[in-house]
């Protein structure tokens, strides 16, 4: 029962969080309910006994949409509402339309799953963690040997775009040069 | 081992879950009011002052004396803020605090007599949320936490505040990781993330604690804490003499107040694990009893939390990402590996 009544609080949350993400025109507000609806998700992963799968949701997504909440903090004014450009209103309903046809066939797809039978059961008396282990280091070794490569090489990307002139400060420079103009000026 | 446990302990009951949830939240709102008391104290002798000494005996009662005042202040929303963010923002930071302690062992188990009415015979467990993740559930509410400061800077409109959440951003970005990889060597030893087996692992006494076998762990793991809380080398934040108040510059009373509840809740949590994970959890030491040595123990975290407060000045924002980034993520990943490389062979 406080499953079930979990599940739909959670359900109706996530998506009416996830709503005010899309809709919303504030900054603020659709970036907090982004991060909430994350939150939310988790809540999933531990209803259905994946505590360490929900506890992973958690901290990825709490991170992750904070680095998003600095680049907004960058680049808008948080407490006034954005004016959104849609110049092409007819894509964006195709795009749309694709995906959520997408996402009813796939969630529409259990229903012919007598088919679909778990291949990696779960290993009965291993603990969360370590059945997530089991099937990462075996099954899955090569795809999360990639994956790992792929986050080395975006990340070494990111340092050479961002280090060039690591070791000049800006802050300094400026002052350099005000300092110049103003001896300029003493001079004259 | 999960089983035994089942069979040996009465059974979980929501009603216990609820009176240990009610429990947690009376009891440690009091003990981070009393905190804020202690804190005063302990750095008013530090700098050779007195501190609160005119409520009450020896200043005890100015803990009531600063409740009334929270409660009863004005509580002000600014014009152009975004009032909504700003009313729920306090109430992340507080709410998240008390979250993370829902998965600590706080106080031992104990059945309520049969004699009381309506909830007699109820076991009240120790931890409120026995799940086997203990470790990870903490670090991730802790850090879900610093959403609180975040959004109350972005929602006040006042650069002050769009300042303080600038800082929290990159506190967060800083020490996140120092902190998950900081403990992952202790995690490793164990083999387990439930703070029991962090318990159970150092039994043989004094010098079977982690903080032995892990002295790097411990010290990274005490940095990224101070980091987490807000604590005074890290305290970016809200740092009077800088950025006014920081994030909390347009806050007045109660909500002003669960910024600081939850502030002092985090700081009991990250003693507790400090005092769980690295230095002997609640095991017996010689003839002291387990549960005292544990609140000792806890009390001396916090203390050093104060003391390092009055003995150091703090550091600027690209000092800590410096510190963080190139100094103790590098060491932390070096331990790690040789925690690896000692245990394979």
């Amino acid at each position: 029962m406080y499953e079930q009544v979990a599940f739909y609080l959670f359900s109706v949350l996530t998506i009416g969080l996830f709503l005010v993400t899309v809709l919303s025109k504030n900054l603020l507000y659709s970036m907090t309910s982004l991060a909430a609806g994350m939150v939310m998700i988790s809540g999933f992963f531990f209803i259905l006994g994946a505590d360490f799968l929900g506890v992973v949701q958690l901290i990825v997504y709490v991170g992750a949409v904070m680095a998003l909440y600095a680049f907004a903090m960058m680049f808008f004014d948080a407490t006034r509402d954005i004016k959104e450009k849609n110049a092409n209103s007819g894509w964006i309903f195709l795009l749309g339309g694709m995906i959520a046809l997408m996402l009813v066939i796939v969630f529409s797809a259990p229903i012919f799953s007598e088919n679909i039978q778990a291949i990696y059961p779960s290993i009965p008396g291993a603990t969360n963690p370590q059945s997530v282990g089991l099937v990462l280091f075996t099954k899955y070794l090569v795809p999360f040997e990639v994956a790992a490569v792929m986050l080395l090489v975006a990340m070494i990307a990111g340092i050479i775009l961002a280090g060039k002139k690591m070791d000049q400060s800006l802050t300094t420079e400026d002052d350099i040069v005000k300092t110049e103009v103003i001896s300029q000026e003493d001079e004259k | 081992m999960e089983i035994v446990n089942v069979a040996v302990l009465p059974e979980v009951t929501s009603a216990g879950v609820i009176i240990k949830a009610i429990i947690i939240l009376a009891i440690i709102s009091a003990i981070a009011g009393f905190g804020t008391y202690l804190e005063r104290k302990i750095l008013a002798f530090m700098q050779r002052r007195l501190g609160p000494m005119h409520v009450g005996p020896y200043g005890l009662l100015q803990i009531a004396a600063d409740g009334i005042k929270l409660f009863t202040k004005e509580d002000i929303v600014p014009q152009n803020a975004n009032k909504l963010i700003f009313k729920v923002a306090p109430a992340i930071t507080a709410a998240t605090a008390f979250i993370a302690l829902a998965a600590v062992p706080v106080f031992p188990d104990f059945t309520i007599p049969e004699w009381i009415p309506l909830l007699g015979g109820t076991f009240v467990p120790s931890i409120a949320a026995d799940i086997n993740i203990g470790v990870l559930f903490i670090l991730g509410m802790m850090a879900a936490g610093l959403y609180g400061p975040l959004l109350a800077g972005m929602a006040q409109a006042n650069k002050w505040g769009i300042i303080g959440s600038a800082r929290t951003a990159i506190q967060f970005l800083s020490y996140e990781v120092v902190t998950g990889l900081s403990i992952l060597a202790p995690i490793m030893l164990v083999g387990s993330l439930s703070l029991v087996e962090f318990n159970n692992y150092q039994q043989g006494g004094f010098s079977s604690w982690m903080m032995w076998q892990q002295p790097v762990a411990f010290v990274l793991f005490l940095i990224a804490g101070f980091a987490e809380t807000n604590r005074t080398p890290f305290d970016l934040l809200e740092h009077e003499a800088e950025v006014v108040s920081g994030y909390a510059t347009e806050y007045s009373g109660m909500r002003w107040g669960m910024f600081f509840i939850g502030e002092y809740a985090n700081m009991i949590t990250v003693s507790v694990l400090a005092a769980v994970i690295f230095m002997g959890g609640y095991n017996d030491l010689g003839f002291i009893a387990g549960w005292l040595i544990v609140v000792l123990k806890i009390a001396f975290v916090f203390f050093l939390m104060l003391w390092v407060r009055a003995s150091w000045p703090h550091i600027r924002p690209d000092q800590l990402m410096w510190l963080c980034w190139k100094v103790l993520m590098p060491v932390a990943v070096v331990n790690v590996v040789i925690t690896g490389f000692v245990m394979m062979v």
